[in-house]
């Protein structure tokens, strides 16, 4: 686990681990357009410490994440902003999905299909980061499009997202990065075709 | 928006959950719990864990996504992150609780309202909901690691179409009652204090009355279980769980 540059392709339907250091930019690039990537962020130096939807909607009055949102923590500390997005809106509230999730979703035999809570734990399993099940808080997905109505209503929309478009954040503090990029294929937000994404990490 | 006049019920026990208290405890499957405010403006913030296992817990994504609903009211229910459904929302005076806004912590609380100790104010201090949840998930043997997105009853945020969270002034009345049914053995943790967007400086958290009782069995045209083809599937898995 090193935080020397990166430079990757994650598949879809697979688990990225990594750390970037503060001041440091870590940028995902929706290759194909309209890829889920469900991303979670941890303090590196304290596992206890993670990303938190409600405080990071509740503190900018908003709840889509986009140019100049603040990452906030469950301790209310800034984790990292994000300085470029040419996707627009980014949604936390949607959660990642689970093989359990999707077997209320979709149906009771679903429960086989791939998805991002998987990628998650074996992710966590594969590192000695003491993190476990626990520590899956609610996460972002970044480029996906969850809009709520003013009447209270929450669907998953079609993407805003397009191949080519990359959301940038600089790290405000040491930070573990967790992604799944999404392998879901009950959801028509990816054209159920989940497609690879890059992820970079660099000094600026 | 469903409203629904509360049921007369008999209650097993009864307790004052005074404004600004917090309070933990278990409600067993088939077990009931009414909420019931006893003055104007109240905010009861909200969390759910399995007794049986607590990593099983109260999922904001899950609840929000499986019923297609940013707000919570009569009919909806309250997802674990296992698939299955923890209480669900039988009853309900309001129209519309607030799953978004999260919870305050003590710089929060003590920049809006001013600064309390215990040695000043004894027990009038004013005790902010992220450090009164850690104090309830101590007893379980839990922390901050599951400490996750709440649930806050009586109130009301209401999102813009650009995204903006509106929170309501005077939502809940006093009298105002919401019943959680309770489909699995669950750990319940309260805080009965300002939401984090409530922005009066005035420090007025009104009493809210707990009154739990045994439920009546989930017949099989449940108002909750019929809402939507997703909450008939989790009490299957629900029901299957508990078999």
């Amino acid at each position: 686990m090193s935080a020397v540059p990166v430079d990757t392709i994650v598949p879809a339907g697979e688990p990225w681990m990594g750390i970037v250091r503060s001041g440091q930019r870590l940028r995902i690039v929706d290759l194909e357009g309209n890829q889920a990537v469900d991303t979670l962020f941890y303090n590196a130096e304290d596992g206890d410490e993670h990303y938190s939807a409600s405080n990071t909607i509740r503190a900018q009055g908003n709840i889509y994440l986009t140019l100049g949102t603040l990452l906030l923590s469950n301790r209310n500390r800034p984790l990292l902003r994000i300085v470029e997005d040419t996707c627009g809106r980014h949604d936390t509230l949607g959660g990642a999905c689970s093989a359990e999730s999707n077997t209320v979703r979709y149906a009771l035999d679903k429960r086989h299909m791939h998805s991002c809570r998987d990628s998650f734990l074996l992710a966590l399993a594969r590192t000695d980061a003491g993190l476990s099940k626990r520590d899956l808080p609610g996460n972002i997905n970044f480029f996906m499009n969850v809009p709520v109505t003013p009447e209270g209503g929450l669907t998953f929309a079609d993407g805003i997202s397009a191949a080519g478009r990359h959301v940038e954040l600089v790290a405000l503090m040491d930070v573990r990065v967790l992604i799944s990029n999404c392998p879901q294929l009950n959801n028509p937000c990816n054209a159920y075709n989940p497609t690879p994404v890059r992820v970079l990490v660099r000094d600026v | 928006m469903t409203r629904t006049g509360p049921a007369a019920i008999e209650p097993l026990w009864e307790e004052r959950l005074h404004g600004g208290a917090h309070w933990s405890g278990v409600l067993r499957r088939g077990r009931a719990l009414r909420l019931v405010t006893l003055g104007g403006g109240a905010n009861v913030a909200a969390l759910f864990y399995s007794r049986e296992q607590p990593m099983e817990r109260y999922s904001m994504a899950d609840t929000l996504k499986a019923q297609h609903t940013a707000h919570l009211t009569s009919g909806c229910v309250c997802y674990s992150d296992m698939g299955r459904i923890l209480c669900s929302i039988i009853t309900d005076t309001v129209g519309w609780h607030d799953p978004l806004g999260g919870l305050t912590d003590q710089a929060m609380v003590d920049a809006r309202h001013g600064p309390t100790t215990f040695q000043q104010q004894r027990n009038e201090r004013r005790v902010a909901g992220h450090e009164a949840m850690l104090v309830e998930l101590g007893k379980f043997g839990l922390g901050e690691r599951d400490l996750v997105d709440c649930i806050n009853f009586f109130s009301k945020v209401r999102v813009d179409e650009a995204g903006a969270m509106h929170w309501q002034p005077a939502h809940a009345r006093a009298g105002a009652t919401v019943d959680l049914r309770f489909e699995m053995d669950t750990i319940v943790l309260l805080y009965n204090g300002p939401h984090p967007l409530d922005p009066h400086s005035a420090w007025t958290p009104p009493d809210v009355q707990l009154q739990a009782w045994k439920a009546p069995p989930v017949s099989a045209d449940d108002a909750c279980r019929t809402r939507c083809a997703e909450n008939g599937r989790g009490f299957i898995n629900t029901e299957r769980y508990c078999a």
